[in-house]
């Protein structure tokens, strides 16, 4: 087609709007970066010398490491128990007819939408009520519940792109239906598995609020951020903590995004 | 072998299949054909056991398999884009069935390549199922579900996605593989052509219902109605009108005359369909000698279909022309230039097969 056509020229100034778009997603953010490694204690322009003794500083704090252990254990949990049990019912809802997909389907959505405050107080009530101590294990239960939908929405994708044909040719080829879901079904939504395993352990990971309410004595990364902002002289290596988070969280989601597009256009995708 | 007894199929309020019964014998190279919807390729998925049968029996090799599950039935299947398994190599898909029976590891491997042996492809074995052209992996499904050696091959439009060549010659060598292997062969198309080459007996299916079953050329010269003789080939139907009843029966068809045909059950008045294949005309410059029919036409147009062609001929009484079949041999073709002239048409009474008129 000619690229002088008008209706395909290029925009320029919807072009200028999604970079100012960009810029607003991300400006804010970014000041956490750089202030992490300016010298002074204060975040305020103007920047002083540059300087990784923040980063630095973050090695000899024992408390932070205790931090990160809870919270690679919670995340690390929270994403093999909310990744498992989104499989099945990913797979009933891209397989079967079920009455009420629709609904059932906005329904299992509908966390990611519901503040995390109400979720805290509500988890916090019903766990109090049946008299289950406050730990690590109660943070877990609610991060399963914000995590399940995020699983599901990557998950569900995953099976309607699926061949069925493939699985009627391992039944036809004499496998039950156990077997059929290992040598095919699985191998075919692995990189939908781990993109939910990714992303699930990166919701955990960053959540504060649930944690908030929910923890006992054991404090996640976040609510150790939170218990530290106490304290101004803690606050530049808070920042390179913070700094550490963000990197590790967006390489995290960008990975797990990739794996949830790959190989979708093998043949063993679908054809009508 | 395969016995389909009263069996059909519904879906919601969809009657896919109505009351089929059919019997396909040991080594038989059955075919159903059919326009989509009309139901083979439910049949074929109850065959397998993809489809449960709504009422009916199946009986396959003396026992009844309507309530079996898939994985029990002594079928295999070759499917329409082949299913082959994006994540394993060739070889790992021709020895996927082999794991449940327990094959030794030695022993697969021995059978692969005696498969990859016959189906031409030695030394594809490592290459993976996405670097195979689609012919490759019509031919790794093919192996993949013969290593298993079943007593009966489904195959659903097994070369509808390959091109025009390839296919011709995936069909020779697919008639060819089921002489020499004698499994009993059922295979479902909407390609007439590909029924009537491959096929020993041909199933045609319309609305859910068989509608006549027969070997190719008993399709071809015996078409029971005029549906299954528009959708094999090309034929000329022609409104008629019985005359006299008994020995002396005679057909009033338009455009042709009044001319003896077989005698049947029909009465004297009633409305039929005379029907006469292309190849059943004789075109003559002058009147044909001898006794047979013959009508007086005007050669309207040619249509050239490489090495044959079909003459279509006006004649009164009859708004559409007739097509005529004949050669069209290079440089020897008596038609050429000859349309807008007269022309006489010639026929024998075997070549009038007389329809219900719908």
């Amino acid at each position: 087609m000619a690229a002088t056509e008008p209706f395909h020229s290029p925009n320029r100034p919807l072009a200028l709007y999604a970079l100012g778009f960009t810029l607003f997603l991300y400006a804010p953010i970014l000041f956490i970066p750089l202030f992490s490694f300016n010298s002074g204690l204060y975040a305020r322009f103007p920047l002083q010398d540059f300087t990784l003794a923040w980063y630095a500083e973050l090695w000899t704090r024992g408390p932070v490491f205790a931090a990160l252990q809870n919270s690679l254990q919670v995340g690390l949990t929270v994403a093999v128990i909310s990744t498992v049990l989104a499989v099945p019912a990913a797979k009933a809802l891209a397989r079967y007819r079920i009455p009420g997909k629709g609904p059932i389907l906005g329904f299992m959505l509908l966390p990611l939408v519901v503040p995390g405050l109400i979720f805290g107080v509500a988890l916090l009530v019903l766990v109090s009520r049946l008299g289950i101590p406050l730990s690590l294990w109660t943070v877990g239960l609610g991060h399963i519940i914000i995590c399940l939908p995020f699983a599901i929405s990557i998950l569900l994708p995953r099976f309607e792109g699926a061949n069925r044909s493939l699985e009627e040719a391992s039944a036809d080829l004499g496998e039950n239906a156990w077997w059929t879901f290992w040598r095919v079904t699985f191998p075919t939504i692995l990189p939908g598995v781990m993109a939910s395993l990714l992303l699930t352990f990166t919701v955990s990971f960053d959540e504060f609020i649930i944690a908030f309410f929910l923890s006992g004595t054991d404090p996640t990364l976040p609510m150790y951020i939170w218990n530290q902002l106490r304290f101004p002289q803690s606050f530049p290596s808070l920042l390179a903590l913070s700094t550490l988070i963000l990197v590790v969280s967006f390489g995290l989601v960008l990975a797990s995004l990739r794996l949830a597009r790959l190989n979708r256009d093998l043949p063993g995708r679908k054809t009508s | 072998m395969i016995s389909i007894q009263n069996v059909s199929k519904t879906f919601g309020r969809v009657q896919a299949v109505r009351d089929v019964t059919l019997d396909i014998a040991r080594g038989e190279f059955f075919s159903l054909l059919g326009a989509s919807g009309s139901g083979k390729t439910t049949l074929l998925r109850m065959l397998a056991g993809f489809e449960g049968v709504t009422s009916g029996k199946i009986v396959i090799d003396g026992q009844p398999m309507q309530d079996t599950p898939p994985h029990l039935r002594p079928i295999n299947m070759v499917f329409q884009n082949y299913a082959i398994f994006p994540h394993l190599n060739v070889r790992d898909n021709i020895a996927y069935g082999l794991r449940r029976l327990g094959t030794p590891k030695a022993e697969q491997a021995r059978m692969v390549d005696a498969m990859l042996e016959m189906i031409a492809l030695p030394g594809y074995g490592d290459r993976l199922a996405t670097q195979l052209s689609g012919g490759q992996m019509q031919r790794v499904a093919l192996a993949r579900a013969l290593i298993l050696k079943p007593k009966v091959l489904l195959l659903d439009e097994p070369l509808g996605a390959l091109d025009k060549q390839l296919r011709e010659q995936m069909q020779l060598e697919l008639r060819s593989l089921q002489r020499q292997l004698g499994i009993t062969f059922v295979l479902v198309t909407h390609d007439q052509e590909e029924a009537l080459t491959l096929s020993d007996r041909v199933a045609v299916m319309s609305n859910g219902q068989v509608i006549q079953v027969d070997t190719p050329s008993g399709l071809y010269d015996r078409p029971v109605n005029r549906q299954v003789a528009a959708f094999v080939g090309t034929m000329n139907f022609f409104d008629a009108r019985i005359r006299a009843q008994g020995p002396d029966t005679s057909a009033e068809i338009a455009g042709l005359g009044r001319h003896p045909v077989a005698p049947s059950a029909r009465r004297d008045g009633d409305r039929v369909l005379v029907a006469i294949r292309p190849e059943g005309f004789a075109l003559s410059p002058q009147p044909p000698e001898g006794p047979g029919p013959r009508v007086a036409g005007r050669l309207m147009a040619r249509q050239y279909l490489g090495g044959r062609q079909l003459l279509h001929v006006a004649v009164e009484g009859r708004a559409a022309p007739v097509a005529v079949a004949a050669v069209a041999h290079r440089g020897q073709d008596p038609w050429e230039g000859m349309e807008d002239n007269p022309v006489w048409l010639g026929w024998s009474r075997d070549a009038m097969t007389v329809l219900d008129a719908d």
